[in-house]
């Protein structure tokens, strides 16, 4: 039962990131009915995002301290941040220290504009065009995304630490009633979930209660009658992409702390992510959200080691499994809507 | 009993009832038209003839089997060809090559890898594709790309593709929509000339008077899916109700 | 001949004589000179052209000609390879049995995923292909491991059985596979003057190989098999509603160009026998569609044209660094030198991948027909001018159609 309990709990995470990542992709996909496959590159570029704030945060000059020597007797250099310079030591610690919550301010101007950019400059001009070259293009545009990030960071993970206050683990099963030191979580994985509940509240309260987001979900109806209304689409199409990038992006920023960010950690959620769209059904917002958790908790309790004592490699291949058999035997995906990508 | 029977079918989406009890009966060898005005249920009635629909309720027989229940292509097999309101042809393929399929397709439509031969040495395909082209009058485009043919000219290679098969009902769903008059004028020609020629039967829905009335024996006309009248087409030129529910608004 | 119309028969042979050539074509630089380390005429890469050539093929014909995207080609490859080092362990060196078990198993692997594929078409088709892949590599990976070396991958051993052949061959090594003891890794070199050209065994069975492959690809083509994928492609509507099922055509694309791919892995194995799971990873998948796309799918020789170019350009690319950019831009100003170095050096040597992603967004926005197409305009371009002037003396005009 605790173990039960452990994995459900380790399997929202991972389910959040899914479900973030889906979020994005549906929207992009219901919207702009473009398939892309540079999705997961844009989580990758959040969490680059975190970690070029912390990378500037943490500019340095060389200082001569002479209070200190080192073992030669000479005055020892010291590297002193800059933002020590600005906000004097104590909060300079803090502010670095916060790097990765920070960055979330950080990343949504530079995750909007983006999706702009990537958007205006191709996508757009890939409306009309076959699935198949979406896929295509977009597919390209991952791997040149992601050489980019390789090119300035490197192919090594970075080290991302969350902020010293949620370092620790919160015994859950204290909380619960069961043995002390069984269920234990940490925290940084909580204000994860946390946070993805609220993006993801964030972007139906848009949708469902701004003007502009009933125009979308107009628009991911019927596009050409909306645009028969003289309503300008496109415009608010683009601006939307934005967002899914913005949404793709946060999810990747405040995964740092979980798995030290890589270059290629986007191509690794992507795959998953497309399966988990598909599962929830292409072009259904609640879909996506549902299927991204539905599946992070499936993966995390087929990885029990009593399950896989019983089916050998089930870990491996479990979002697989399910996405086929849901393909097979509900086409539309749990909650796909009628005529979204159909034939 | 006709070659067609459609009894008490019926089909709803959502909250919309498309088709409430619709009977009909087309006889062998006739020339069968179905108007009514939008939103009539004319095309839902026709998918659920091919199986692309499965109605809720009711019965279609084809020369008494059951076509319900059917892939569009077992249907198909039956004896039934479908014309469609945009002409769905081969559009990558040249003219030649689109009449070739249809002539390839066996009747029981068995599949037939027949992967090592080259299509050229297919001489009895090609020339029944070629006679078939002939009859069409468009012999001199066979090499064309079949996107590139004008709407006219591939209306003309859709018929003629159906044709190629002999079936022994043809469909046909708004023939002339969207056509100049001069095109309207000689695909209502051609049918006429199908149906000298040929024992089929022809079930046309239509929106265009001039062609249902130049072609039609026998016409039903649909009302919010349901049949109002089935009559010839002197008797439904007359009819107060059809006047009511259909002539009066296109003012023809 | 061989039953092809003569543009046919004249493709076929072209690609005949250059696969032939390829180790005087691929050698134009003389050894030892500075520019000989862009040669591509060793045996290792030509083997890779070649190989990568039949994958291409196979991929386009389920690709080229019935649309269907398949992002998890690399599993039968993969697949190929496994079954041809296993044949290595368990029968005999000899390369013969190896690659027919490769592509029975692959082909058998091919029916079980596409018939569960092509029950679903357009993007749902790939991603359920994707899955498939990405499990096999998952399985390969991991729990697999007693059959696919995991890890490590799929090596030979000195104590495999090998019942028709020696365990270890007279000098006490893992012997090589060969066919009917030529084997494959042999060469030789012919130099003529400062030229040294490399003859190589398993060069010149793969060419000969991928040359009845692309025979085949062309046949299929021109079959009325292949008129009906490309019918698949075109609509598969009108199909339906003339009265044919376009499943069993497309379960037959797909399983003879997994075929293919697996006929890829065991030639693989057979150049060097050994086996990796990363040859099922996606990327893999990708590498394939790119080359097509890059060559002109649904063309014949598109294919071999992009394996050929992505297999050198990776090659070449990665080769070049910094000190030969600096020769090769010695003649600028200093300070513009330093420059267009900088400028050029993220997309040579490591950065190879960058240009590759590069090159394939340009193609799917520029070339979409990729470079035949790319060729075709050119060829247009002056074939226009041509007829241009050979109509100015008639002074007739022919009437558009």
């Amino acid at each position: 039962m605790e173990a039960i309990i452990l994995q459900i709990l380790n399997g929202l995470d991972k389910g959040s990131a899914y479900a973030l990542i889906a979020l994005g992709l549906t929207l992009i996909f219901g919207t702009l009915g473009v398939v892309n496959f540079a999705h997961g590159a844009l989580f990758m570029m959040g969490a680059f995002c975190a970690v070029t704030l912390s990378r500037i945060l943490t500019l340095s000059h060389t200082v001569i301290d002479p209070t200190q020597t080192d073992f030669l007797g000479n005055p020892l250099k010291v590297q002193v941040p800059y933002i020590h310079d600005i906000f004097g030591q104590a909060t300079g610690d803090a502010i670095i220290d916060w790097a990765v919550p920070l960055s979330i301010l950080f990343a949504i101007p530079i995750m909007i504009g983006i999706g702009v950019i990537m958007e205006r400059g191709l996508i757009r001009h890939f409306y009309k065009r076959p699935h198949a070259d979406q896929i295509l293009v977009t597919f390209g545009l991952a791997i040149v995304l992601q050489e980019v990030i390789k090119y300035f960071y490197g192919a090594n993970p970075i080290p991302t630490p969350s902020p010293e206050a949620f370092r620790g683990s919160f015994d859950f099963g204290a909380a619960l009633g069961f043995d002390p030191n069984v269920i234990i979580y940490p925290y940084w994985r909580l204000v994860y979930f946390g946070f993805a509940a609220l993006v993801i509240g964030a972007v139906f309260a848009f949708l469902q209660f701004t003007t502009f987001g009933m125009v979308v979900r107009a628009g991911m109806a019927d596009r050409e009658t909306v645009g028969l209304l003289g309503i300008n689409i496109d415009k608010r199409f683009t601006i939307m992409f934005g967002i899914a990038a913005a949404v793709a992006g946060l999810a990747g920023v405040m995964y740092t702390p979980i798995n030290s960010p890589n270059y290629h950690m986007g191509m690794d959620f992507l795959v998953l992510s497309f399966v988990v769209v598909v599962v929830g059904g292409m072009g259904s917002l609640p879909g996506a959200v549902l299927a991204g958790f539905l599946l992070g908790i499936l993966e995390s309790l087929a990885s029990m080691s009593v399950v896989i004592d019983f089916i050998p490699g089930i870990n491996q291949v479990i979002i697989y499994l399910v996405a086929i058999v849901i393909l097979l035997t509900r086409p539309r995906g749990l909650m796909g809507r009628k005529g979204v990508m159909e034939d | 009993m006709g070659i067609l029977e459609v009894k008490n079918v019926g089909k709803r989406f959502g909250g919309l009832q498309a088709l409430g009890n619709v009977n009909l009966s087309v006889a062998e060898n006739s020339v069968h038209a179905i108007i009514g005005p939008n939103g009539a249920g004319k095309s839902t009635l026709l998918n659920c003839l091919v199986g692309k629909l499965i109605p809720d309720t009711g019965s279609v027989m084809f020369d008494g089997q059951s076509v319900l229940g059917r892939a569009p292509h077992e249907i198909n097999q039956m004896g039934i060809s479908r014309v469609f309101q945009t002409p769905e042809i081969f559009g990558d393929l040249s003219v030649l090559e689109n009449m070739m399929i249809p002539c390839f397709a066996k009747r029981d439509g068995a599949f037939e890898m027949n992967a090592i031969t080259s299509v050229v040495s297919q001489k009895d395909v090609i020339a029944k594709a070629e006679a078939m082209l002939e009859d069409m009058n468009m012999a001199d485009k066979r090499h064309m790309h079949a996107a590139s043919l004008s709407r006219g000219d591939k209306r003309r290679l859709e018929i003629g593709m159906c044709l190629s098969q002999e079936p022994r009902l043809l469909l046909l769903d708004e023939p002339t929509a969207g056509m100049a008059r001069a095109d309207t004028n000689n695909t209502i020609d051609l049918l006429k000339q199908i149906k000298q020629d040929r024992d089929i039967t022809i079930a046309i829905i239509e929106h265009d008077m001039h062609v249902v009335f130049s072609l039609a024996e026998r016409i039903t006309v649909l009302a919010q899916g349901t049949p109002l009248v089935e009559d010839s087409p002197e008797n439904i030129k007359g009819h107060p109700k059809v006047r009511e529910a259909y002539l009066g608004e296109t003012a023809h | 001949m061989f039953a092809l119309d003569k543009k046919d028969a004249r493709l076929l042979l072209m690609v005949a004589v250059l696969t032939m050539l390829a180790p005087f074509i691929l050698n134009p630089f003389p050894a030892g000179s500075e520019m000989a380390q862009f040669n591509a005429g060793y045996p290792d890469l030509m083997q890779r052209f070649v190989i990568f050539g039949i994958f291409a093929i196979g991929f386009n014909i389920l690709f080229g000609l019935t649309g269907y995207l398949s992002f998890g080609h690399a599993a039968f490859l993969g697949v190929g390879s496994y079954s041809a080092v296993w044949m290595f362990k368990l029968l005999s060196m000899n390369v013969l049995p190896a690659i027919a078990l490769s592509v029975v198993v692959a082909g058998l692997f091919s029916v079980v995923i596409g018939f569960i594929s092509l029950r679903r078409s357009g993007i749902y088709f790939s991603i359920l292909t994707l899955a498939f892949a990405q499990m096999s590599f998952a399985l390969a990976y991991s729990v697999l491991t007693p059959i696919t070396g995991g890890e490590t991958g799929l090596q030979l051993a000195l104590d495999d059985p090998r019942i028709l052949d020696v365990a270890a061959s007279a000098t006490g090594n893992i012997p090589v596979p060969g066919l009917f003891g030529l084997e494959m890794r042999a060469s030789t070199n012919l130099e003529l003057g400062p030229w040294v050209f490399t003859f190589n065994v398993g060069y010149y069975f793969s060419a000969l190989i991928m040359l009845a492959a692309f025979y085949l690809a062309i046949r299929i083509f021109r079959s009325p098999f292949g008129m009906m994928l490309r019918a698949i492609k075109s609509n598969q509507q009108r199909l339906n509603y003339t009265g044919l099922n376009a499943r069993p055509y497309t379960l037959a694309a797909f399983v003879i160009s997994g075929m293919y791919a697996g006929l890829a892995g065991g030639l693989m194995a057979a150049m060097d026998p050994l086996a990796g799971a990363e040859r099922m990873f996606w990327t893999a998948s990708g590498e394939v569609v790119l080359m097509t796309i890059l060559g002109g799918a649904g063309t014949l020789i598109g294919p071999v044209l992009g394996a050929g170019f992505i297999k050198y350009m990776e090659n070449i690319i990665s080769k070049i660094n910094e000190s030969i950019l600096h020769q090769w831009f010695y003649w600028l100003p200093d300070g513009l030198e330093d420059f267009v170095v900088a400028m050029i050096y993220p997309f040579i040597g490591k950065g190879w991948h960058l240009t590759l992603g590069l090159l394939f967004m340009a193609v799917v926005i520029f070339l979409p027909g990729g470079l035949v197409e790319g060729g075709q305009r050119i060829g247009r371009m002056f074939g226009r001018k041509k007829s241009e002037e050979k109509d100015k003396p008639s002074g007739k005009t022919t009437p558009a159609e």
